[in-house]
């Protein structure tokens, strides 16, 4: 049955080569913890994108409660911590995975220096991921905002303020986030478009372009 | 890839209808030494990572919920500001001399600025063909000193800030409505001693917290109305009511001030 199903859709788009290049690829000798205990500083890259799936997970369920507007998003997070089933599960995994992707992509980014594997030919494949650390870095930012309890509001004025300081940009840069003069309602509809649909969006984009290179390039050999 | 005159395709598609590409994997003679297949072996290998780190991840998320302050309230001007760790040590930069005041855009932009255009143009920056972290000196050295930098100024910062009084800004305060009519009210009021720390309203004075911060049982409360809490300066035996009072007062507190319904 499962055979027919498959051999119906190949027959119409041919998708054997496609699937078959990513399953019978090689993974050398160097880069699998089985033969050398070492090569686990080579996990780093695939468990970032491990705590990057348990962000969109864990993100799409916490929408389901959160509601982005300064009267109800407090009550909503409060609702979600205290009196949904599991909710508390599901926004602490929200909340440690966000310090863990940050963790893990900072190690990875260490290996991939140390390695020297964002030399030639790798440099694109280097400067996609070096922005996926400054979308992770947005994200977190942004995400800090959406509790709207006291931490969240006051890091958010004071990163503004920071980016107020920068030069030329800084005051079109703060209106821009913010939405306005004032820290408020607006700020956090943003952070939360920011949040949920433009960064991520950008993070689908270049974790795509960084996989593709990845596998058309292969992993760096051994040192 | 076959082309040319003779194809034939399936409908008007450009999938060609003949000589399909067969389903079988690789064969692993294919794999030399101790290269693997990546699936299904090494996806495997990959899962058994993955499932360890999703335990140590699930414990941390059951052992630690995630924190959630009283709502936000733009007009408390006192409460300091920290961001989320991983924030810190840009945060600490701005705490320094010339990073900050006049110099605020050094801390701000400049040095974040160079340091983070250093790492997206790093491939142009160290062009040289080696590759070992001791054969490029000046790279390593360099990152090293970056990751020495972040670590620190984290340290610092973590050091420097006050955690108790931050979580104290931050605690949910119930919002508690005293019931003063109730019997209860008035034997708190005839207690000297205790309008003496917990103020006269029972939510609280400058030597003692509300007597409603903490969610004790009526049981709880009289023992702790009659022994006190040594460790936190609550002298004990200082009730100088009956019994019958005592198990009144501790009922009020117990129940969130209000008489218990039924009563």
């Amino acid at each position: 049955m499962l055979q027919k199903i498959y051999d119906w859709v190949d027959e119409r788009l041919d998708i054997t080569p496609m699937w078959r290049d990513i399953a019978d690829h090689e993974v050398p000798e160097h880069v699998n913890p089985a033969h050398h205990f070492s090569a686990f500083v080579y996990c780093f890259g695939g468990l970032t994108f491990f705590v990057v799936v348990i962000q969109i997970l864990s993100g799409m369920f916490l929408t389901m409660y959160y509601v982005p507007d300064i009267i109800n998003a407090y009550e909503s997070v409060y609702f979600l911590q205290h009196e949904v089933t599991h909710g508390v599960i599901v926004r602490g995994m929200h909340h440690w995975g966000a310090s863990l992707v940050i963790v893990m992509m900072f190690l990875h980014t260490l290996r991939v220096f140390f390695t020297g594997s964002y030399k030639k030919p790798r440099e694109l494949n280097w400067v996609v991921g070096v922005l996926i650390f400054f979308v992770m870095l947005g994200l977190g930012f942004t995400g800090y905002l959406l509790p709207w309890d006291m931490k969240a509001y006051f890091a958010t004025v004071v990163g503004l303020e920071i980016a107020e300081s920068a030069p030329v940009i800084g005051g079109f840069a703060k209106a821009l986030l913010a939405g306005g003069e004032i820290i408020g309602a607006q700020t956090l509809t943003r952070f939360f478009a920011i949040h949920v649909f433009f960064l991520p969006g950008a993070l689908l984009g270049l974790l795509g372009a960084h996989f593709y290179m990845i596998r058309k390039q292969g992993i760096s050999g051994p040192l | 890839m076959h082309r040319g005159k003779g194809m034939k395709f399936v409908g008007d598609s450009r999938v060609p209808a003949e000589n399909r590409m067969p389903n079988i994997p690789k064969d692993y003679s294919e794999y030399p030494g101790k290269t693997e297949p990546f699936w299904p072996n090494f996806l495997l290998r990959e899962w058994m990572v993955g499932a360890v780190f999703l335990v140590g991840y699930l414990c941390l998320t059951v052992a630690h919920p995630a924190p959630l302050e009283r709502v936000a309230d733009p007009t408390d001007s006192g409460y300091i500001p920290l961001p989320d760790w991983y924030f810190l040590f840009l945060y600490q930069l701005l705490k320094y001399t010339y990073a900050s005041g006049d110099y605020t855009v050094i801390g701000a932009v400049v040095i974040p600025g160079i340091a983070f255009g250093a790492l997206l143009l790093a491939p142009w920056l160290d062009r040289g063909p080696e590759r070992r972290p001791v054969k490029r000196p000046i790279a390593t050295g360099l990152m090293l000193l970056a990751v020495a930098s972040i670590i620190f100024l984290t340290w610092e910062s973590v050091a420097t800030h006050d955690w108790e009084k931050a979580a104290q800004q931050g605690a949910i305060v119930d919002d508690v409505e005293v019931d003063e009519s109730a019997e209860a009210y008035a034997i708190y009021q005839s207690q000297q001693s205790c309008i003496g720390c917990h103020g006269g309203d029972m939510l609280g004075g400058a030597a003692a917290p509300s007597v409603f911060q903490s969610d004790y049982s009526k049981e709880e409360v009289m023992e702790i109305i009659v022994n006190g809490v040594p460790d936190k300066g609550m002298p004990a035996g200082q009730f100088a009511g009956t019994d019958e009072e005592l198990e009144i007062l501790a009922e009020f507190i117990a129940n969130d001030g209000q008489v218990p319904a039924g009563e």
